[in-house]
């Protein structure tokens, strides 16, 4: 397992596309924090990205990294490899790459001008979901040969998680506004990795009280170590489950 | 060493293969023949694990392949297309495939030295032409002195110089008591390799018969004669 993720890592370094994502957002991070006079604002604008721009590249990076593989992965399954053995070490190679991108290109600058809890908090979100971004796209990757409706599959999930998602929630609280729905809220936000870390930045943010009696009961919830161990639990599971699934359809798959 | 029992696998409505029952035996050199779209690269990708059966088992030395994997270190196979990451070098392909199976222990790079290959070592795969490629894969399946060789097509592409090295190093093998599938449009230059023969056509299996048995009973004395007299019969 080792040597094929060494080979999928070193394939990534000499692709240059990771280096360049990260010395990218190298540059946006210490011109926003920069571009700012007080640093926290910074953070706030920093979000958005970790938020929307991260998910995007991994998943259709990752989504064309593993069609673009086709022909190492043919090569690999007929030798002596399981072929759950070569989808893992694709799944862990794309991973360390991406999230140590992330970590480099975002993460340095937070810790060098926000080293505080806030500033972790959207380390963490952010490392989490440049993983379960690659997990979805190998997700994305394995449901169809076709590499068009693959990255088009792809595409469409990360605008579900960004948009669609949030407009469907909404669509719901319009409907029931009559009901109380702070709790099933909290269950809703589950299904969701973007809500997800986008609320547990916001709580640290403490910019929660603009949310009203929904960002109270957030609050009471999220707020906790408790909450915060469900979240990093359940965003563990966006990570496992669709890897899981994706490992069994590889498994199944005639090359 | 190889025994397949009721392999079926159908693609949509169509059956690749059909119900196929063969038995392979050490230090038997057997030519997998039959039209276009017979099965035949299916089949064979049946027993390497690339293609799963949707029903059927293939036994490798006993032992189900089902699930398995390390039943794989004894196979060298050549691809009908090789394909190879494009960025990478020969030799980088070379060393990855070297650390992947047998890191240690030798390695047999006689093809390797006779197709010429260690002058053009840095070139990537990308820029390689059809011909290279296919002595790339071929020196690819005899690198590691597998107990198994499956070739599917191994002369497809080769210039007659080459396709000659490769046939004598296919006999050579084959003398070392070694398993070799072999498939190929050209008969004629399988007289001399094969020992038996598989004859498929859409998907069934029409018979496994030794090479003098086939002979004998066609009255032929070539390979091509005598599967073409095969095929007459089987159409009236």
């Amino acid at each position: 397992m080792k040597k094929i993720i060494k080979y999928v890592i070193v394939d990534l370094l000499r692709n240059k596309i990771v280096l360049f994502y990260t010395l990218l957002s190298l540059i946006i991070s210490f011109s926003i924090f920069n571009l700012e006079s007080n640093t926290s604002k910074g953070l706030l604008s920093l979000l958005n990205i970790v938020l929307i721009i991260v998910p995007l590249v991994c998943m259709i990076f990752s989504t064309i990294y593993i069609y673009n593989s086709a022909e190492f992965i043919e090569l690999l399954v007929s030798q002596p490899l399981r072929r759950r053995t070569i989808w893992i070490s694709l799944f862990i190679g794309l991973s360390v790459s991406l999230s140590l991108a992330f970590l480099i290109g975002i993460g340095l600058p937070i810790i060098i001008y926000q080293p505080n809890s806030t500033g972790f908090m959207m380390l963490l979100m952010g490392f989490l979901l440049s993983i379960i971004f690659v997990s979805i796209a190998m997700l994305a990757s394995a449901s169809t040969r076709d590499k068009a409706k693959g990255i088009g599959f792809a595409i469409l999930l990360w605008l579900y998680f960004s948009l669609i998602f949030d407009a469907i929630v909404l669509f719901i609280l319009f409907q029931f506004q009559d009901y109380p729905l702070e709790k099933p809220m909290i269950i809703f936000s589950f299904l969701n990795p973007i809500d997800l870390s986008r609320i547990q930045i916001l709580l640290k943010m403490d910019i929660a009280a603009l949310m009203g009696y929904t960002g109270a009961v957030f609050k009471d919830f999220f707020g906790t170590t408790t909450g915060i161990v469900v979240t990093t639990i359940v965003l563990s599971l966006w990570i496992l489950i669709p890897v899981w699934i994706s490992a069994k359809k590889f498994g199944k798959r005639d090359l | 060493m190889i025994v397949a029992k009721n392999v079926s696998k159908k693609f949509g409505k169509f059956y690749a293969l059909n119900d196929v029952s063969v038995t392979c035996h050490k230090g038997e050199c057997i030519a997998l023949i039959g039209p276009n779209a017979s099965g035949k690269t299916t089949f064979i990708k049946c027993i390497l694990g690339m293609v799963v059966p949707d029903s059927g088992v293939i036994n490798f030395n006993n032992n189900s392949i089902a699930r398995s994997w390390l039943y794989r270190n004894q196979i060298g196979y050549m691809p009908q297309i090789g394909r190879y990451p494009e960025n990478m070098t020969i030799a980088q392909v070379f060393n990855m495939m070297k650390d992947i199976r047998k890191p240690i222990g030798t390695h047999d790079d006689e093809l390797v030295n006779s197709f010429e290959l260690d002058k053009i070592m840095q070139k990537r795969m990308r820029t390689l032409s059809g011909g290279t490629t296919q002595k790339v894969s071929a020196s690819l399946a005899f690198l590691f002195n597998s107990d198994v060789l499956i070739l599917d097509e191994p002369t497809a592409g080769l210039d007659p110089v080459s396709s000659e090295i490769l046939k004598e190093k296919i006999i050579r093998e084959k003398n070392k008591g070694k398993l070799i599938l072999i498939t190929s449009h050209v008969l004629s230059e399988l007289d001399d390799l094969v020992t038996e023969v598989i004859y498929m056509q859409e998907g069934k299996l029409n018979f496994q018969k030794s090479l003098l048995m086939l002979k004998q009973e066609t009255g032929e004395q070539k390979l091509a004669k005598a599967i073409a007299k095969v095929m007459i019969t089987s159409n009236q």
